[in-house]
């Protein structure tokens, strides 16, 4: 089962639609790309899923289901009892019917989160060592000691030279680059079956980015964690992800696994990503981008929500109907009236990472 | 240790710059300060006597020079009025003034803490309007008025507390606290007041920010949170605002201590102004100044310590 399935996710914020029935699965060890523009939800689909959005702000539905801990090569045995498939969820847990304690208990636990700034992101008055060891104090009950001995392991890991000094220092004693590697350690102390990183390195500059990025799959080779990788970079997507999920207005416009998402994108909003990524050489140069704007979740039109923006649009229906999510191919799921592959050459994604 | 030793030094600087001032006072007002000071009790014994004490006939640079020496081995000349030397009347008056001015704050934060976190915390709530309410009219309420209802209750009414007096603490802790109440709790609600908006603002700020949201992702519970990465962060600013509010209590609060009968700093300023006093005024201010520096110089070490990001900012 997956390591982590959201299913029919609506949130709703005041008079907001901000999702609208988002759909995704990321399988442990693999990697699911969520890409779209600034505001079309992607980082509401993974707060509100884990309930770091949720009541009184919003309302949430749907389901998010945490599969059963990852058993190979674990060593922290942890509180979570062993899987079973009777259970309903077969063993997985729906984060949104558990309480808030069990959100809580899960948060940091098994899901592991690095957000896109890691300037703001880290506690600026509290040492590198405490914010690393109070989650391996919270959920694996380790003492301080213990927790110090661990931290400095995970700084290791995370690729920090000089952890000893490090462990002392503060947020503001550390390059952008650092202090995201400190937050990812921060994300897999307690060896998480899902790494969650929005964003996470649009804050960077690109080598910086780079690097981060190889690091995040090494870790991942290594720990066999699910990663979820959200990015309003499709490039950056493509050089990591096995599957990729378009997101825009709040709803899934396309899905595939990388390779065919690049070479048989069929959704005209995939087509504008993949038209504007940011490209190494294309220095200075001002990036195209998609004419118009992402539409407004309180008012959002009758037809297709990317009509006004869309260069196709030749069905009558795409004024007046909402298109479903069909499958063009087995796995390849598209939200348009016209869809049809673009013919373009099979193009190798890691290359644009 | 290099950044304190640099804030220490630009507390003397400043402080020897409030010297100059004070010194300059007696020159800057028109007219022979003795002979005003004496006023209607002209006697031309007295005078010579006072004046060659004063040393005002000799060259300013001298009588600077003169003054800042004495000064700095405690000697702050004697009042024209009494004779007495003035360091031993401000030494007279300090402890009413610093005990009373630690009561207030400790009233303060005793009300501004906990309701300036909570109504921050049910921030759009009907508590938190309330709270909001009562501290703009803490704020807005006068001095004097809030006293005299103090004492209307607590005295003419329950008979609970003496209406005015002072008992040194050293003498009668008991007595102290019966006397320091109601000038304390005057003192103390305005400035909780202030406070109280402060916290609440502050605390307000850092629940939006981003660490909170890493703090809630690493799946804390919500009191470490609260405590750790909320409010711990935003007490931050606030240490300048209560810094500045037990200054303000230091440097003399006059109508409370007039209402109150407290013989503080406060009420040692009025009346030597009045009588023209100038040396007691002098020494008055000085004294004022040296503590209103001494608690910046406090803040901004404390400042230091809870907050890593300083030393390199300064
Ligand atoms: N706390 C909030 N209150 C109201 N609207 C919100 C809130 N957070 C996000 N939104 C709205 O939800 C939509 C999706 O936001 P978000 O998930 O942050 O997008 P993305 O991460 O793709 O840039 C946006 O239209 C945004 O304005
Ligand atoms: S349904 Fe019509 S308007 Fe919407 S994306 Fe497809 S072609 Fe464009
Ligand atoms: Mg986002």
């Amino acid at each position: 089962m997956p390591a982590l399935s959201v299913q029919d996710l609506h949130v709703r914020i005041k008079d907001a639609q901000i999702l609208r029935g988002v759909s995704w699965s990321v399988e442990h060890g693999q990697t699911l790309g969520i890409v779209g523009e600034s505001g079309s939800g992607k980082s509401m689909t993974v707060l509100a899923a884990t309930g770091l959005v949720g009541p009184p702000l919003a309302q949430v539905t749907g389901r998010a289901v945490l599969g059963a801990p990852h058993s190979s090569g674990r060593s922290s045995g942890g509180p979570d009892g062993p899987a079973s498939a009777t259970l309903p969820d077969g063993g997985g847990q729906d984060l949104l019917t558990l309480s808030p304690a069990g959100r809580r208990a899960v948060r940091g636990r098994r899901i592991g989160f690095v957000f896109q700034d890691p300037a703001t992101s880290l506690n600026p008055i509290l040492d590198v060592e405490r914010q690393l060891t109070e989650g391996l104090e919270e959920h694996l009950g380790m003492t301080r000691r213990a927790a110090r001995g661990r931290a400095l392991e995970l700084l290791e890991m995370v690729g920090i030279p000089d952890p000893e000094r490090r462990l002392r220092a503060y947020p503001h004693e550390l390059s952008g680059g650092m202090r995201q590697r400190v937050m990812i350690a921060i994300a897999l102390s307690c060896d998480p079956d899902v790494l969650i990183a929005d964003e996470a390195t649009t804050a960077l500059d690109v080598t910086i980015q780079a690097q981060i990025i190889d690091a995040v799959r090494d870790l991942q080779e290594r720990l066999g964690t699910a990663v979820v990788w959200i990015s309003h970079d499709l490039g950056v997507v493509g050089g990591l992800a096995d599957e990729v999920v378009v997101l825009y207005g709040g709803q899934v416009v396309e899905q595939a696994d990388v390779l065919t998402l690049f070479a048989q994108r069929s959704h005209p909003y995939t087509e504008g990503l993949f038209a504007s990524r940011p490209r190494l050489g294309s220095a200075g140069g001002h990036l195209t981008t998609i004419p118009g704007s992402p539409p407004d979740p309180r008012s959002l039109p009758a037809g297709c929500v990317f009509y006004d923006r869309c260069t196709l649009r030749s069905d009558p229906r795409c004024a007046t109907h909402r298109p479903e999510l069909v499958p063009l191919a087995p796995g390849h799921l598209v939200r348009s009236f016209c869809a049809t592959p673009v013919r373009d050459a099979p193009l190798d994604p890691e290359e644009t990472a | 240790m290099a950044f304190v030793l640099r804030r220490v030094g630009h507390s003397l600087v400043v402080l020897l710059g409030v010297t100059v001032v004070v010194f300059a006072l007696v020159h800057l007002v028109p007219g022979d300060p003795v002979r005003i000071a004496m006023g209607t009790r002209y006697d031309p014994d007295v005078y010579a006597a006072l004046r060659e004490a004063s040393g005002l006939d000799r060259p300013l640079l001298e009588q600077y020079v003169a003054y800042l020496g004495s000064a700095l081995t405690g000697d702050l000349g004697v009042s024209f009025r009494s004779g007495e030397p003035v360091t031993t009347i401000l030494l007279s008056r300090l402890p009413a003034t610093v005990s009373l001015a630690v009561a207030g704050l400790v009233v303060a934060l005793v009300v501004a803490f906990p309701l300036g976190v909570y109504s921050a915390l049910h921030h759009g709530k009907a508590s938190d309007v309330i709270v909001r309410i009562v501290s703009q009219v803490g704020v807005s309420v006068p001095d004097f008025w809030m006293a005299m209802l103090l004492i209307l209750l607590f005295s003419s009414t329950l008979g609970w507390l003496p209406p005015s007096g002072y008992v040194p603490l050293t003498e009668d802790p008991v007595e102290w606290a019966r006397r320091v109440a109601m000038p304390a709790v005057t003192l103390g609600l305005v400035a909780g007041s202030i406070m109280t908006r402060y916290i609440r603002s502050s605390v307000l700020e850092v629940l939006g920010a981003d660490h909170v949201r890493t703090a809630e992702s690493k799946g804390l519970r919500e009191r470490v949170v609260l405590g750790r990465h909320v409010v711990r962060n935003a007490l931050v600013p606030v240490l300048t605002i209560v810094g500045v509010q037990l200054a303000t209590m230091l440097g003399g609060v006059i109508v409370v201590e007039v209402v109150f009968a407290w013989p503080g700093l406060g009420r040692l300023v009025l009346d030597a102004v009045a009588a023209r006093d100038y040396p007691v005024v002098q020494g008055a201010v000085l004294l004022v100044a040296a503590m209103f520096l001494l608690v910046n110089l406090v803040v901004d070490l404390l400042y230091a310590r809870v907050d890593p990001r300083i030393k390199v900012s300064r």
